[in-house]
């Protein structure tokens, strides 16, 4: 890691631009992983047959089990501190860390004034944001 | 769901299926979070190295030895490509390993594709998909094994490429020097990029599987360059689905967490290696990789799935 970085100086735009994506990229990972981890832990801690009984694997894996999927009844999961909407919190900050990187992205080539690439970013992120709106019309 | 366990099983060697279904069967939730996580971990290490999502480990993983419905495999995967993605990528960015501007640029393909992909899904066979798919994907890793000298031959020039600053270099760890590396065919990457997401789009797999053959074999770009840009893309076609995942309700909290735990953690420290790796041995693996999920596809695509 620090052979690369002696080869390119800071001063460098695109190394600017690495080093933000990089922090923003390392940012999610520890913050979600911390966040999913805490969540597992809670769940543990207050269903304690999850350790002890070996009936209720089948009820995780198989459908039909209850567990927050709108960001509604997620909201409502964290208000009473719920293990699971803990997890899944961690989990929609993961899924929103690409599309945050492609948000910086725009940004950070646009204080770079790199033209072409504000349009090629900005191109991405909308198409991101339609496949939202696709997704949510089909699901 | 009994006939699909007993199928399924018949695929592995019998000491693989007779022990780990018996343990599936008396695993407490526990228990089943850690080896889920152990599972993962191997997944997000291989698929840091490789530029995959990990999704070829995971989904089998979880269903055969684990015993979770496909469905909600199928969400801890898309779970497990942005935790690869965003895991691996955070140290390839930072080392210049990533070519960033040719993963931005890239990123116009699989996304249209994606996109496309999904509006197409279940408006055309897809059986004959698996197997057209699963044919191109034999095809670029005999490809791949002729092209193992990389370091050599001549790069055509190409306007687009000079126009977007797409060229550049790497440090390779193992060689102690750094390497400069010139990008050739860029609207031909473009377009194989837009297949690349289409298929991901309509058949769920494949999302670094066509993407490192297309960069390496078109673009000409350095084995580890290609892998390490084919995981900082995978991360937003699949975030792209996710949100569809999470509404459907197949994203499991207790199975996606161990998951998502396990592979960041694997990537993560799959990213430390690949410096070191040769390109010889990433090369090879990805060929044995690649040519393992041209197989499942012709299966798939026999069976009529």
């Amino acid at each position: 890691m620090t052979q690369a970085s002696e080869d390119h100086s800071a001063a460098d735009p695109v190394r600017t631009i690495e080093l933000v994506i990089s922090t923003l990229l390392r940012a999610g990972v520890v913050t979600s992983l911390s966040v999913v981890v805490a969540g597992l832990v809670l769940s543990f801690i207050h269903h304690p047959q999850y350790i002890h009984s070996t009936t209720l694997l089948h009820q995780v894996t198989t459908p039909g089990r209850w567990f927050p999927h709108s960001l509604r009844d997620l909201a409502g999961g964290l208000a009473e501190f719920r293990g699971e909407a803990i997890i899944m919190a961690g989990l929609l900050l993961l899924i929103a860390t690409p599309v945050l990187r492609v948000a910086v992205s725009i940004v950070a080539f646009y204080l770079e004034r790199d033209w072409a690439f504000v349009a090629i970013t900005a191109f991405v992120l909308a198409m991101l944001i339609l496949s939202f709106l696709l997704g949510k019309v089909e699901g | 769901m009994r006939s699909d366990w007993a199928t399924a099983n018949s695929q592995l060697p019998t000491s693989a299926a007779t022990v780990p279904a018996v343990l599936a069967e008396h695993l407490t939730i526990f228990q089943f979070v850690l080896i889920t996580f152990g599972i993962s971990v191997v997944a997000g290490l291989a698929g840091a190295l490789l530029g995959l999502g990990g999704g070829i480990i995971v989904v089998p993983a979880l269903t055969l030895l684990m015993g979770v419905n496909i469905r909600l495999a199928v969400g801890a995967s898309v779970v497990s490509v942005i935790a690869t993605s965003s895991g691996a990528a955070a140290a390839y960015v930072r080392e210049h390993m990533t070519n960033l501007r040719v993963a931005m640029f890239l990123e116009i393909g699989t996304t249209t594709g994606a996109i496309s992909g999904a509006f197409l899904a279940g408006r055309l066979p897809a059986r004959w998909l698996f197997i057209v798919f699963s044919v191109m994907m034999g095809y670029s890793a005999i490809e791949m094994l002729r092209n193992r000298h990389e370091m050599g031959g001549h790069v055509p020039s190409d306007r687009l490429a000079d126009r977007l600053r797409l060229h550049g270099s790497y440090y390779d760890q193992l060689l102690g020097k750094k390497v400069d590396y010139r990008v050739t065919h860029t609207s031909l990457g473009l377009v194989l990029m837009y297949v690349a997401g289409c298929v991901s789009g309509l058949l769920g797999i494949g999302s670094g599987a066509l993407k490192v053959p297309s960069m390496d074999l078109a673009m000409r770009l350095p084995i580890k360059v290609s892998t390490a840009t084919s995981n900082l893309m995978i991360g937003v076609t699949a975030a792209a689905s996710a949100g569809v995942y999470f509404a459907r309700g197949d994203i499991s909290p207790l199975i996606a967490a161990p998951v998502a735990a396990g592979v960041l953690i694997g990537a993560t420290g799959g990213s430390r290696l690949l410096p070191r790796l040769s390109n010889r041995f990433i090369r090879l693996a990805f060929v044995l990789v690649l040519l393992w999920i041209c197989g499942q596809m012709l299966w798939k695509g026999a069976r009529g799935a």
